[in-house]
């Protein structure tokens, strides 16, 4: 299957154009093309004004805009990959995490902590897709299990912000293992009747969606975002059949049934808070 | 039993760093069709077939011990490798399939049922890559759906009900891309899965037994004692994807294998799987009923291990044992569940026993 891939550039998962937030000025939006004042889209949460496509957002801007100004208490901040296998493909990988680490000021691909979303103490873990698309390493296996446990140990409510193109493959089967390492402990969670909302953002998918990103006791998505398993390229060249319209975006996923509610971004604060209110403690 | 042995004659089942064998083995077979006609020739080469023989078996041998990567990924899914149909053959007695996931449909390329493996009673699910082309294209050369990971856990939970150890055979290359897969959510069914089996007051005995393919070999991978056939790989990603993402091009699969490393003594390194199934000279696929064999012997003697623990002990255990796995630091101490080196370990003890005499001093 993957034989056939082509060697054009692709990003590991997605067919369809990345929506970062582009620097300077002005912008244009690239799904409605229209020119944006930066600014404004930035007062609207990281949104189009015109067509509210939801542009990809990093870590610390997720959190300012979803939890009360000044609560977040970073955890575990300093932890990083040992790069178990020593792993070199064209680059080196721990050059790759120096990379990277420079370019997003961040250890690796999750920021966790504690914090309050109005009033309601949680746990939360936000993933960057800015830090190697987010991939889940040993340092995000470790650090979502962390915050399942701060859930745990405080009875408070767990809330992960999930972004990821899957298994960090540069840490081999390590990665891999994180999977069942965070299911296993949002399975004590559950037994614990903690609460957790997983929050699906562009994009979601392989080993993250095959683990806690679809655990959820409540499973939110913005609007549009990439949420699957497989990337879309993989399929089409395994199935070669015509992908359905939508295919892998969260209307798509809830239509199917494994999606509670897609909410937009500048009620998702409110929305979690209501939530909470219903199934917290 | 659909797989013959791949050294006698099949010379398309040699593998490409198996061409000095495949040499040796024809110069053997020519010695004896001369040594049948030895009546009317009067040349006797027994001497030198005898020779031939064992530098043979020391050639095989040596070959095999030195796998790289690479090497064991093709071993791994060799043409008569066998497979989790022949393993149920040779090591299942009064096996019962059971169909269905009760939701979708039966998917073929996961099986699962009853079954007596040396008269204790067990829940087998496997991955069902299938034999001949027909079989193989009904189960999906082993690339399962949806509804084979539920099928999976419902025949779990049944298990559960009447206290019969679980045993997992994996052989897959991963679960199945496709819309259908999609739009019942593997990724939704695997993560149930992994949930699931970690909890589940069972023992649990797991043997990777050929390809060991991401999300779809874990989504019924995960238990008490994890064993790996020698030459069977289990991986993250296949090695011709991580290529064509790292490398820009499929065709630095080997690099890409290189790098991953996949296999089973890498794996035992990583503190990631318990135990290595040795497999009979020259691969499972020369010899397919000592394969089944050694596979027979792990699950037994694992299972009689299990069964002895509370299991309240073993579930315990078992999400410890996940629970570190990892490889990472603080910037200061260094948080592995690696196993130590022989030489790490030297180090550590002598460091001890330097610290035990200034004690003592
Ligand atoms: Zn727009």
């Amino acid at each position: 299957m993957a034989k056939e891939l082509p060697a054009a550039a692709w990003d590991g998962f997605s067919l369809r154009r990345r929506r970062d937030v582009p620097e300077g000025l002005w912008m244009r939006c690239q799904n409605c093309g229209a020119m944006l004042y930066r600014k404004a889209v930035a007062d609207n949460f990281q949104v189009c004004p015109e067509c509210q496509q939801h542009f990809r957002i990093d870590a610390r801007t997720r959190i300012e805009i979803l939890v009360d100004p000044g609560s977040f208490e970073e955890e575990d901040e300093k932890l990083e990959s040992a790069d178990p296998l020593k792993f070199k493909d064209l680059k080196s990988y721990k050059s790759r995490l120096a990379d990277q680490q420079k370019k997003t000021g961040l250890k690796d691909a999750v920021v966790c902590g504690k914090a309050f979303i109005k009033g309601r103490p949680v746990s939360l873990a936000v993933m960057d897709a800015n830090f190697i698309m987010a991939s889940m390493g040993a340092v995000v296996g470790e650090k979502i299990t962390r915050a399942i446990e701060r859930a745990i140990e405080e009875e408070i409510t767990l809330i992960i912000c999930c972004a990821s193109g899957g298994a960090r493959m540069m840490e081999g089967l390590v990665s891999l293992m994180q999977m069942a390492k965070t299911s296993a402990a949002l399975a004590k969670l559950d037994e614990a009747g903690g609460l957790y909302i997983s929050v699906l953002t562009d994009p979601t998918t392989a080993g993250v969606a095959a683990s806690y990103a679809n655990l959820g006791d409540i499973v939110i998505a913005e609007p549009e975002a990439l949420v699957g398993f497989a990337g879309p390229r993989v399929i089409w060249h395994t199935t070669k059949t015509e992908l359905p319209k939508g295919f892998q975006t969260a209307e798509f996923v809830m239509e199917h049934g494994f999606i509670d509610m897609i909410v937009q971004r500048k009620d998702l604060r409110d929305e979690l808070a209501r939530l909470i209110d219903y199934c917290g403690k | 039993m659909a797989n013959g042995s791949a050294t006698t004659g099949s010379s398309g089942a040699y593998l490409e760093f198996e061409k000095p064998i495949a040499k040796l083995e024809n110069q053997i077979e020519e010695l004896q069709l001369a040594q049948e006609q030895r009546a009317q020739t009067g040349r006797d080469f027994s001497e030198d077939i005898k020779k031939l023989r064992a530098s043979l078996v020391s050639l095989v041998r040596k070959t095999y011990a030195n796998l790289n990567a690479w090497e064991t990924v093709q071993v791994a899914r060799h043409q008569n490798r066998p497979v989790v149909a022949d393993y149920l053959d040779m090591i299942v007695q009064d096996f019962r399939v059971l169909h269905g996931d009760r939701r979708f449909r039966d998917d073929k390329a996961i099986i699962a049922g009853f079954g007596r493996i040396r008269g204790r009673k067990v829940m087998i699910v496997g991955n069902h890559k299938g034999r001949l082309l027909k079989e193989k294209v009904a189960c999906n050369f082993g690339c399962a759906h949806p509804e084979g990971y539920r099928k999976a856990q419902r025949v779990m939970k049944l298990a559960r009900k009447y206290a019969l150890p679980i045993v997992c055979l994996i052989d897959t290359s991963g679960a199945y891309p496709g819309v259908g897969s999609e739009e019942r959510s593997v990724a939704h069914a695997i993560a149930e899965n992994l949930s699931t089996m970690s909890r589940l007051q069972l023992p649990i005995v797991c043997v990777v037994v050929g390809e060991g393919g991401s999300g779809g070999a874990l989504g019924i991978g995960v238990g008490d004692k994890i064993g790996m056939l020698e030459h069977a790989y289990y991986s993250v990603i296949p090695p011709e994807g991580c290529a064509a993402i790292l490398w820009k091009s499929g065709e630095y699969a080997k690099e890409a294998a290189l790098a991953l490393k996949p296999t089973a003594k890498a794996l035992l390194k990583l503190g990631i799987i318990d135990d290595i199934i040795p497999e009979p000279l020259g691969g499972a696929h020369r010899d397919p009923q000592q394969a089944g064999l050694a596979v027979e012997n792990y699950i037994t003697r694992t299972l009689r291990r299990l069964c002895r623990v509370p299991v309240d002990k073993l579930v315990e255990r078992r999400y410890q044992k996940l629970r570190i796995i990892g490889s990472l630091t603080d910037g200061s101490i260094k948080l592995t569940n690696e196993k130590p080196t022989k030489k790490t370990a030297e180090k550590k003890k002598t460091k001890a026993k330097k610290k035990a005499a200034k004690n003592r001093a």
